[in-house]
This record gives structure tokens, sequence and C-alpha cells, in this order.
């Protein structure tokens, strides 16, 4: 449950809107903002200073919480932390004023408080958001109620309401990622589905590893996931209910494989590519009738179908000029257009949330890069660059990709990496074990 | 109003079916046929390398696969000789089916391997096809680059890895 208890509302992060709360000395400065496409950033200085406990059982939860939240905003490479040594003055009482001049003077200019407090099994957490030089706050303070468990939830709302209005960008921390663990050395790997909290928390395996599984994919709506799975001996794709853990197969003809497999936005058809005689071509399948539609037919290998947000049409990659080149075509077939024409080849491709861009995998003089482009193959922008980087996926705002990195030789591995699509702040994602084949769920509610 | 955290647990582990791919990289010659070679030549242990009727004799002396240039699924002179090897062999080995793996080595991407790979399979297979292989017996699969036999990231490694195997399953039925 989620609830406004300032009576101011909620524009976010546009302009300074705590009036009501505090009275503050309105002051000449800029709103605290960050432009994420400038093209230097100077992270902005932080505070989190430690939650309060409201209830005794909520002492531990106020600490780890408001860490969450100084990680969640840090790895943005956005925001820099104030580090609590610095700190002039305590946070007491959550409604209490702030002494802006104790948190100014160690520039901090943005400070985030909050309260956490647990009956039973429901915690608490509210919070406010200061911009500290104009001693105001930034938006309305918000409470959230969830379980105590799943408290690092909690924690990610939190930051998503800090970063959405400071950025004015959309939200992302309170996502999971999908994707194959891996362990064991290259000719022996051991791949088994795993599902995780977007910073590799609370990881959780959806299968065992007796059987080859690839590529899993979220559902729009973030409660199924599709994959493909050598459980029969053969590559086969199938669909799988993340709450009860329950799979089916998707029939396909016998002598078939079947791989490469996303949801439309509507999560009630897949496309994927199907492999019959030696010759990849794009299907789709209708989920509850098994009703399947071919959507490419050329000699060519035609395979990671991916769709607009809008479902109207789908981006893949095409061997058919000679070399993997990316194509849009109608979602219901037809004649594609190909949008990648820069040096190289280019696979892999996934729309954006936001339907303005596509990232990709580029492979160009044995080098492996991600990028991203518009999708009339323009702004082509490089974020990456490695021995084998690969599979990018986006995070629901639109801002982020994850990918896999894979490292070269007999003691190669593949991890799991994050990069902001300006191509700054790349970053490991922390996993247990190896990661592959990322798939990033949307938004959960 | 907005809910928030119905987390469902989810059950750490699944169990799956058993991998149905018989002895893959075995070559124990379990349940071969002894064949017509059987107690008249003292000289073949039966499912050894050295009875010409068994798996083992197949892998090492046929040779049970073919090597792929960069990118490409065309059958090399080499390969082409390898497969008439082992057509001979499956024509006078009748009991035996084959599901023929395509493998790519690991400068790609996942899906264009997987696809890749099943054009080097189908390769081998139309070849066998063509000396009159049935194709009853004949099926193919592609592990793209999921399954290297070659670790190392260049190209002795790489030139291994590019290839269709021809793996035996069945032997005699009884």
């Amino acid at each position: 449950m989620k609830h406004l208890f300032l009576s101011i509302s909620a524009a976010l992060g546009v302009t300074l809107a705590g009036a009501g709360a505090f009275p503050s000395p309105a002051q000449a400065q800029e709103p605290l903002r960050i432009v994420i496409d400038e093209a230097i950033i100077e992270p902005l200085p932080v505070a989190v200073p430690p939650f309060q406990a409201e209830t005794p059982e909520a002492g531990q939860l106020a600490g780890d919480i408001a860490r969450v939240v100084a990680a969640d905003l840090t790895g943005t490479g956005l925001f820099r932390e104030i580090p609590a040594s610095a700190y002039i003055s305590s946070i007491g009482n959550f409604d209490a004023s702030v002494l802006f001049a104790d948190w100014k003077a160690i520039n901090a200019q943005a400070l985030v408080t909050g309260a956490v407090s647990v009956q039973g099994n429901t915690l608490n957490v509210k919070f406010r958001l200061y911009d500290v030089f104009s001693g105001a706050e930034l938006g309305s303070g918000l409470q959230f109620s969830g379980t105590v468990e799943g408290w690092r939830r909690m924690a990610h709302k939190v930051s998503d309401a800090v970063y959405a209005r400071i950025t004015g960008e959309g939200p992302y921390f309170d996502s999971r990622v999908v994707y194959v663990s891996e362990t064991g050395p290259k000719d022996n790997r051991k791949k088994r589905l795993a599902i995780m909290d977007y910073d590799g928390a609370n990881v959780q395996y959806l299968t065992d590893s007796g059987s080859i599984v690839l590529a899993p994919r979220f559902s729009p709506s973030g409660d199924r996931v599709l994959y493909t799975s050598y459980e029969s001996g053969f590559p086969r794709i199938y669909v799988l209910d993340i709450g009860s853990v329950q799979r089916r197969v998707l029939e396909s003809a016998d002598g078939t494989m079947s791989f490469a497999p996303r949801f439309s936005p509507s999560g009630e058809t897949v496309v994927f590519s199907l492999t019959q005689g030696g010759n990849t071509d794009i299907y789709t399948m209708d989920i509850a009738s098994g009703r399947s539609q071919r959507l490419t037919n050329t000699p060519a290998i035609e395979t990671a179908p991916s769709y607009s947000p809008d479902g109207s049409r789908i981006v893949f990659e095409s061997d058919r000029s000679g070399t993997q080149q990316l194509y849009v075509m109608p979602a219901t077939g037809g004649e594609a257009q190909r949008i990648s024409f820069g040096e190289g080849r280019y696979g892999t491709p996934v729309w954006s949330p936001r339907g303005d861009l596509v990232a990709f995998t580029k492979q160009n003089k044995g080098r492996f890069h991600i990028g991203v482009m518009r999708l009339d193959g323009t702004q082509e922008r490089l974020l990456t660059a490695s021995f084998l980087d690969e599979g990018p996926t986006w995070a629901p705002n639109g801002r982020v990709i994850m990918f896999a990195r894979e490292t070269q030789g007999a003691g190669g591995s593949s991890t799991l990496y994050s990069v902001d699509i300006s191509g700054r702040n790349l970053r490991p994602v922390s996993t247990p074990s190896g990661g592959s084949d990322p798939s990033w769920s949307p938004l959960q509610d | 109003m907005k809910k928030l955290l119905t987390s469902g647990l989810l059950i750490a582990a699944l169990s799956v079916g058993a991998c149905t791919n018989p002895n893959r990289f075995g070559s124990d010659g379990a349940g071969v046929d002894t064949g017509i070679n059987a107690g008249n030549n003292g000289g073949v242990i039966p499912g050894s390398a050295n009875d010409p009727t068994s798996t083992a004799f197949f892998q090492q002396t046929v040779g049970d696969r073919v090597l792929f240039e960069v990118d490409q699924s065309s059958l090399t002179a080499a390969g082409r000789a390898t497969l008439d090897g082992q057509a001979n062999w499956l024509l006078s080995n009748s009991d035996y089916q084959a599901v023929i793996e395509g493998h790519a080595d690991e400068q790609g991407t996942r899906e264009y391997n997987l696809a890749l790979g099943a054009r080097r399979a189908n390769a081998a297979q139309e070849y066998l096809l063509s000396k009159g292989v049935p194709a009853a017996r004949l099926r193919v699969v592609s592990y793209g680059k999921e399954r290297p036999i070659e670790v190392c990231s260049n190209e002795a490694c790489y030139a291994k890895n590019r290839r269709a195997v021809t793996v035996l399953a069945g032997g005699l039925i009884s």
C-alpha cells in the first residue's frame, strides 16, 4: 500500500514541491536535478543517514534499508554518497525539521531521511527527499507497506522515487532479472535458470542443471518466463510460471529445433526461431491455442526477434545480405527493412521499452560490443568493447542495459554487467557464480 | 493505494528429466553388436576400437566428425571423404541410428551459432542421405557454441569446435 502523507501533490522531480511541509526560505537556486544526457556528469552528493526505527523490531532494518537506498543511488554513477563520518548533525524524529546548514556544510546536495516500523510481519517505510541548498523538500514524503522479508523491495521503492524525482527518468530499481547461472569450465559448463533482484540480491534457482538452458525472457507482466531447454535432447521452448515454478513445453514438430523466444507486449504470443532442414526462420505462436504463423521464409538465418513496445513491429537479425544484420518488419511478417549498415556484424537486437532505440551485439575486427541505435539505423553508439560481450536487455526505464561478458581462454567465465546507455557506469552485477543471457523484468507493482 | 510485496516463494530447485542423449561421449561399446565376427576372430575384442562394427571403431577409425571454416557450413573435401566413410559404415551397420550434432566456435552470438550449427549438421545429414543412408536413421541437433571440446580462445581450438559430429545411438536391437 502506498499513500501520500503530505497534502502536496507529488509532481515528480520537476520543481521544488515541499512548501507545505516545512516553511523554507526560497533561494535563487536551480532545482535539484540531474540531466543524464549531459556530456559530463559530476555525481550529485547525497546523504542517506540511517532511517529512524519507530518500533523496536525495526532497528536493524532501519539501517539496512538506508544502505540499500544508498547503494541503489550510487550504483547509477549519478550520485556520490557523503560518508556518515562527515555528518555534523544526525536526523532525530522523522517529522522534526532538518538543520539544513549542517548538511550544506558537508556539501550534501540531496538528503534522504526515512523511518521504519514493524508490526507483526508488516513493514512500513516512509521517506522524505530534501534539496539541501534550497532548504526544501523535493516532492512529498511517501510511505510504502509490505512484508518484513520483502524489505529490500521497500528500499528499492524509496530509491526509485528519489531517482525519478532528481533525474526525471522512470524508475527501475524495484525490478528483477532472470538469467542463466553458469558453473564449470567452458567444456563442461552447467547452466540453470536463476532469478534475482536487479542488484544481484535474493538469487533463486528455477531449474536444475541437468539440461542446457538458454536465454530466458520475462513476460510483460513479469509472472512468466520463456526459455530454451535441451531437456528433450533437442532445443525446445518452455514457458515457466515463476510463482509455481511449473513449466510446459510449446509443442513443435519432430525434427525441428525451436529457440530465441520472446513474448509479444500482450503476453499472449511468442515470437521465436524454428529450424527445419538446416534453415532457421521466424515464427509466432499463440500460447493458448498453439497456433503458429511463419513470418520469414528465406534460406538465410533469421533469429533473435524482438517486438516493438506497441506490438506492431519486430526487429530481428538475418544473414540474408551475407552477414548478420538487423532488420525491422511488421509484426505479421512481410517486407523487412535493413537498419544496420556499419562495419561488422550485428545480432541480438532488443527494442527499448521506450521505443526509441534498439540495443544489439556487434562483432567487428575480433571484438564484441554492446551498442544502441535508433530504429532507422542512425546514431549508432557502441557502449562497450571486449573479447565477448553479448545479449543486451533493457532496464524498465530504457536507460540502463545489462548484458553478459565472457572472458577468453581455458579459464574463461561469463559475468553479468550493466552500463548506462550513455556508455557510462559500466559495472559488474554480483552473482553467486557465472551468469549469462540476462532478461530484465518490468517494474514490479 | 498500491499493493506491494506479495512475494511468492520459489522452490529452490526443480527436478527436470534426465538427459535422453545416450552415451554421448562414451565409447565403451556396451551393448554393441558382436556381429559376424563373434567367436571367429580371435584378435578382435568385441566393442573395442579394433572391432569394425563398434562405435569406438566408427569414432576413431572412420572418423565421427567433420570440421568447417569460419562462419561456413559447406563441406570441405576432407569432410566429404570422412562422410563417405561414415555412409559406408552406416550402410553396413544398419542397426545404428545416428544423431548429427552441429557446433560452432565461441566467436558468435548464441542464437546465430545455434542456427549455424544447425546448418552444419544439416550439411552432413544431406551428404549422408545422398549416399543412401535412410533418412529414418538420421536426426540432427545443434548445440551452437554450448559444447566446445577445446577451450582455448584461438583458431587452433576454434577450428576443432566448428564441427558436425555423428553420434551413434541404438546399436543392435536384439
